[in-house]
């Protein structure tokens, strides 16, 4: 479709960069400078609004840079989820100082606005401005605490591995290009089917997984992932956590699967990459894991955990079939609503008693009895206790493995590693119930944080029980 | 000298500077300037590949200037970030960000 006519189905894009424009000038106004956050909120929903529009349709835009599809569609509601709701709370983070929320707004959206574009890339170009887009400003984010120096810290380290790791994936890019003479993604698959010279197309395909590994903090591509979690402020850390996985995990999808492989679901050229997908997601869980038994920190601990919630997603992905996105698709989902909703707990905790290790977190069930009860939940959820939305996201993903007859040891290994997760999940929960603390005075939330919490644990509960509606949805954004 | 060959050696000699220099070098700046290597080596890939490949159309080029400008970008922001870090800590040296361990 030309520029101009793909106007009309770009319309929640050019929405939200309006709403990043409009945050920035009203912050040069003194008196409106208060309305900043309303402004940002009101934006994310009337994008929603727009994007509600475009429910179902399937273009490709921009001389075919960009898609407009379900499959698109279907992540950019998680970012607008997780947007939303992380500039919602941050208002109510004490550790963010009032002065920095301006610009800290408009740096968020333009984070969501980078995703949508890493979602609905189908350009090299566009894959690699999307990733930049969500990286530049994620850096500053980590580093917007000026003045602390873990916060300082995480920055410079996120700064450094991704910047290294997307000039990784844009060496393996140029690659790509030499090989095929083209830059889009359907074209370089054409391209690739009669390629002669499989170790140049071996490297391509390590030096881009390297660069979307580093954005799903896959092994061995972690390193920034617990330093830069530990370090920013909590709001941002659940927002990483969640948003830029799941763009990380759109991008591999539709490049793997549309530029990896040929028409007839193999890998392109003899190239094995299935099983390299495999080892690693064994390698993330098990490492995600097992180091996350040893962490005090709620932070770091939940940082681990979520690599090892990267490792559960990759094994799905070993196995080529449509059903296999599905199932991480539906993980996504499942996993948006868990560990937002731990990381909103977090936030409560750093807040009332500035904990942050797990012994600071002792006793914290008999003071806020309602909270640590979704804490259970949630803690159930991101170990995939049935009946929780975890186990339903887990089902799926081991129904692909086991359906898909080729690793039958990798689900193995995932379900040894859901057990061990186990451990450390419920020393939190443990620590929150089974201690009786020195002053059983009740700590209360804001009214804001509390709703985050039920609203984001809700789903994490309901839709282990009746999960019919997510799948049918699913099922209609498979297609790209 | 003016054929493929000869820019793909040169932009692998650059690339594995690169990477030697983002992987031994402790100086925050020092660790950029390997990344740009990096980043030069990609782009003068792109540029040689459209160049000798018999392509018709120049998105080859045109992706070496998206390079460049990115580059910029994030350079701007790497260079505000260890600013900081200097301001925190008096030294450029990455090694000492070490607050968080484990």
């Amino acid at each position: 479709m030309s520029n101009f006519s793909s106007i009309a189905f770009y319309l929640p894009e050019l929405l939200l960069v309006l709403t990043i424009l409009a945050v920035i000038v009203v912050d040069l106004i003194p008196g409106l400078k208060r309305f900043n956050w309303i402004i940002a909120l009101a934006g994310i929903i009337f994008t929603g609004i727009l994007l509600y529009g475009d429910y179902g349709v399937s273009e490709s835009l921009y001389m075919g840079t960009i898609a407009a599809d379900p499959f698109a569609h279907y992540f950019k509601w998680i970012f607008l989820i997780a947007g939303f709701f992380t500039i919602l709370v941050s208002r109510h983070t004490h550790s963010l100082r009032d002065a920095d929320l301006p610009e800290y707004n408009a740096l968020l959206l333009i984070v969501v606005f980078g995703l949508f574009l890493m979602a609905s890339a189908t350009n090299l170009v566009t894959v690699y401005l999307g990733i930049e887009t969500v990286s530049l400003p994620s850096y500053i984010l980590a580093g917007i605490l000026k003045n602390d120096r873990k916060s300082n810290e995480a920055s410079l380290k996120y700064v450094i591995f991704g910047a290294f790791s997307s000039g990784l994936m844009i060496y393996g890019f140029s690659w790509l290009y030499g090989l095929t003479g083209s830059m889009s993604l359907s074209g370089i698959q054409q391209g690739l089917a009669g390629v002669q010279e499989p170790l140049a197309l071996y490297m391509a395909i390590l030096l881009v997984l390297a660069g979307f590994g580093y954005k799903i903090s896959m092994v061995p591509f972690h390193f920034w992932t617990p330093d830069v979690y530990e370090g920013s402020p909590t709001p941002v850390t659940g927002f990483l956590s969640v948003a830029p996985k799941a763009a990380g995990f759109a991008v591999l999808m539709r490049f793997f699967y549309s530029v990896f492989t040929t028409g007839s679901m193999t890998p392109v050229a003899g190239v094995d990459w299935l099983t390299l997908i495999a080892l690693l997601s064994a390698v993330t869980m098990t490492f995600g894991n097992l180091i996350a038994l040893q962490q005090d920190n709620v932070k770091r601990m939940l940082a681990f955990s979520s690599i090892a919630h990267a490792g559960y997603m990759l094994m799905a992905l070993s196995i080529l079939s449509p059903d296999a996105i599905r199932a991480v698709m539906i993980y996504l989902t499942m996993y948006l609503f868990m560990n937002m909703g731990a990381f909103f707990m977090v936030i409560f905790a750093e807040n009332q008693l500035d904990a942050h290790t797990v012994e600071d977190w002792k006793g914290l069930g008999r003071k806020a009895p309602f909270l640590g009860a979704l804490t259970v939940i949630l803690m159930m959820s991101l170990t995939g206790l049935p009946p929780s939305a975890g186990f339903v996201g887990k089902l799926y993903l081991f129904a692909v493995v086991i359906a898909g007859k080729k690793f039958y040891w990798l689900a193995i290994v995932g379900v040894l590693n859901s057990v061990v997760s186990l451990f450390y999940y419920f020393r939190i929960v443990k620590a929150m119930w089974l201690f009786n603390p020195a002053d059983t005075k009740p700590v209360k939330a804001g009214g804001v944080i509390t709703l985050s919490i039920l609203l984001f644990t809700i789903p994490a509960l309901l839709l282990g029980i009746y999960w019919t509606p997510i799948i049918n949805l699913i099922d209609k954004s498979i297609g790209f | 000298m003016d054929n493929l060959q000869s820019y793909l050696i040169i932009s692998t000699i650059l690339f594995s500077l690169g990477l030697f220099g983002v992987m031994t070098r402790r100086n925050g700046v020092a660790v950029l300037m390997g990344i740009e290597l990096i980043l030069n080596a990609a782009s003068l890939n792109f540029v040689a590949f459209n160049r000798f490949g018999g392509m018709r159309e120049l998105d080859g080029q045109v992706f070496g200037i998206f390079i460049i400008v990115l580059a910029a970008a994030e350079a701007a922001v790497a260079l505000a970030i260890i600013i900081n870090l200097f301001k925190n800590h008096e030294t450029v040296n990455i090694d000492s960000a070490d607050q968080m361990k484990g």
